[in-house]
């Protein structure tokens, strides 16, 4: 990316300032779960902290429930992603290639998910599932997930597909491939770094996960529900804690090779014609 | 190669609607193998569509389509022994230049070695030798011209169809190409389809044009026969420069009511005291208007009736203060009666 720090005129300082505050407000509470981790302290919070312990760490990983919280957290969003990729890829081939009566409404359907607050998707989903007379299980926990990882991936690889020339396609068959072989050498590679986004950002949103989930869950308890249990124990809280920063450490990494990955195809796939 | 007895593409009252809309509007034509055949028009005139349907990207909603006596009216592109040049290219930019020209052999499992062989006869061809590993980004328009003729003549297609290839390029990249394009056809002996709306481009290239409009072809033939004799007054007035002229007119100058073209070269322009050969067509005007444009000089003469004539002359003799001062002369017009092209109407 070019620098354009030359033509850009010089913040003031209060600005810095306010952005290095703002900036701060928003990150601190994360290093001071980081840094509880190690107090020996097991109910408060005292600064500065009486002494460094590991044995939080150790305490962690004999708690059977929790591996069984993140065990079905992986799952789950494992899942949801893949059936996501799935859904989302062929709704955006659909509204890209095709014209069809109610393709708006389809598009706005689709995303509306993501903008619906989620409490409002649980009431929606539970009602609708306990109406069904479904039993709440582990699947009902993917489909609420896969309900916003849909959208994820439909809006990742709508818009790559809208930055593709269309002729590509229209190309390979040209030259002689079948659709099974324009899909595979063409429109894969083409849409191949949007899906790997699209599928990482979904299983990061499926990861930490709680409104809807607290509504489609039946016994099961995922990861991030398993933390907001303890939080009413204020016995082992360094536990919660030790647990906290291993989540926020799973679901940061991929945002962020997500968000590198989406930016440098955007600087050499935007090519001029 | 030109083997004028075999039919490489025939339409048969080949109609396609888009809703109301007739884009191409009961087409009958014939193109020869081995043909550089031109569908000539302005944009929305059907020239593309009909490109479209022969590469099967578009199906007709009536009528037929035969290759070479096949009728392929249904077949999907791929079953069609057809290639295209895409107006924008549509190079594939995650492969490099020689897996784009390989595309067409590698979907039909032609061995590697092979494969390398052909696409370096290609790059011969278009003489981009040594571009086998650069991608498309790489590349200037005309090589990623060049790298798309290349990746539709690897197939050895019995029919090429250009669409407005050479859109994009710059003037005198484009007039390069037009040569260039024409001796590659020459020396594989393809029937070429090309799709323009650039007159001079279709009138140096091909051996045959069809001007298109609002769905029709207006007139088939040579360049030679498009220009001098146009057959309505839509082809008069898109090929070329013409002067039209109608009714009382018309009738007094020809002894006919019907409209007549003639271009602006073959009149001569003449002083009011000339007194031309007896087949001739004479009548007075006088200079309106003079354009001077270095190599020849336009001018706009008004004859019996209002009617406004443009002339061209070229400066063999004439500078550009002679040519200026012309304005507001009275002058002679004349032209042979054979350069008198009846458009009907």
């Amino acid at each position: 990316m070019p620098s354009k720090s030359s033509s850009t005129p010089k913040a003031s300082w209060g600005l810095k300032l306010a952005s290095l505050g703002t900036l701060l407000f928003l990150h601190v509470p994360i290093f001071i779960i980081f840094l509880y981790t190690l107090t020996p302290d097991e109910r408060t919070y005292t600064f500065p902290l009486p002494g460094i312990t590991f044995k939080w760490f150790g305490v962690a990983l004999q708690r059977a429930d929790l591996w069984r919280a993140l065990k079905l957290s992986l799952q789950v969003a494992a899942v949801a992603t893949f059936a996501a990729l799935v859904l989302g890829t062929l709704a955006a081939a659909a509204v890209y290639r095709s014209k069809f009566f109610g393709r708006e409404a389809i598009s706005f359907l689709l995303v509306l998910p993501i903008a619906l607050p989620g409490i409002v998707t649980g009431i929606a989903l539970r009602t609708a599932i306990g109406g069904l007379d479904i039993p709440f299980s582990y699947w009902t926990i993917v489909i609420g997930h896969a309900t916003f990882c849909v959208v994820v991936v439909y809006n990742n690889v709508l818009a790559r597909f809208r930055r593709m020339q269309g002729s590509q396609i229209e190309a390979s068959m040209d030259l002689g491939a079948n659709s099974f072989q324009t899909f595979r050498y063409v429109v894969f590679p083409n849409i191949a770094t949007a899906l790997l986004a699209g599928g990482m950002l979904a299983f990061a949103l499926s990861f930490d996960e709680v409104i809807v989930t607290t509504f489609t869950a039946g016994q099961q308890t995922t990861l991030p529900i398993w933390i907001f249990s303890q939080l009413t124990r204020p016995r082992d809280r360094p536990v919660t804690n030790v647990v906290a920063m291993f989540v926020m450490l799973i679901t940061f990494l991929p945002i962020v090779f997500a968000q590198k990955l989406s930016a440098a195809s955007s600087d050499t796939e935007g090519e001029p014609k | 190669m030109n083997n004028s007895s075999v039919v490489a593409v025939r339409f048969d009252g080949v109609s396609r609607y888009f809703g109301e809309v007739r884009a191409v509007d009961q087409v009958d034509l014939k193109i020869q193998d081995g043909e550089f055949f031109s569908m000539l028009g302005p944009s929305g005139s059907g020239k593309t569509t009909c490109l479209r349907m022969i590469a099967g990207f578009d199906r007709p909603t009536a009528g037929r389509i035969h290759l070479y006596g096949q009728d392929v009216s249904g077949l999907p592109p791929y079953e069609r022994n057809v290639n295209t040049v895409f107006q924008d290219y549509a190079l594939f930019p995650h492969m490099n230049v020689g897996d784009n020209i390989a595309y067409g052999l590698m979907v039909k499992r032609v061995p590697k070695a092979e494969r390398m062989k052909r696409v370096e006869e290609m790059l011969e061809l278009v003489q981009l030798s040594g571009f086998a590993g650069r991608k498309p980004s790489q590349l200037s328009g005309g090589q990623r011209q060049r790298v798309a003729l290349a990746r539709a003549l690897i197939n050895h297609p019995k029919v090429l169809l250009l669409d407005e290839p050479l859109g994009a390029l710059d003037l005198k990249l484009r007039q390069q190409m037009q040569v260039e394009l024409k001796s590659i056809q020459k020396r594989v002996g393809i029937t070429f389809i090309f799709v323009t709306h650039d007159q001079e481009e279709a009138i140096t290239m091909s051996d045959r044009i069809a001007v298109f409009n609002q769905g029709r072809i207006e007139q088939i033939g040579s360049p030679a026969e498009i220009y001098e004799k146009p057959a309505s007054p839509f082809v008069a007035g898109f090929v070329g420069t013409s002067n039209l002229v109608g009714g009382e007119v018309a009738k007094r100058l020809t002894g006919s009511e019907q409209t007549f073209s003639v271009r602006p070269e073959k009149i001569h322009l003449g002083s009011a005291q000339d007194t031309p050969s007896p087949d001739m067509i004479v009548v007075d005007g006088v200079i309106r208007d003079v354009i001077y444009l270095g190599l020849y000089t336009r001018y706009l003469v008004e004859i019996e009736g209002g009617i406004d004539l443009v002339v061209v002359e070229q400066n063999l003799k004439t500078s550009s203060m002679e040519a200026l001062s012309a304005k507001g002369q009275k002058v002679k017009l004349s032209w042979h009666k054979d350069h008198v092209s009846r458009v009907g109407g």
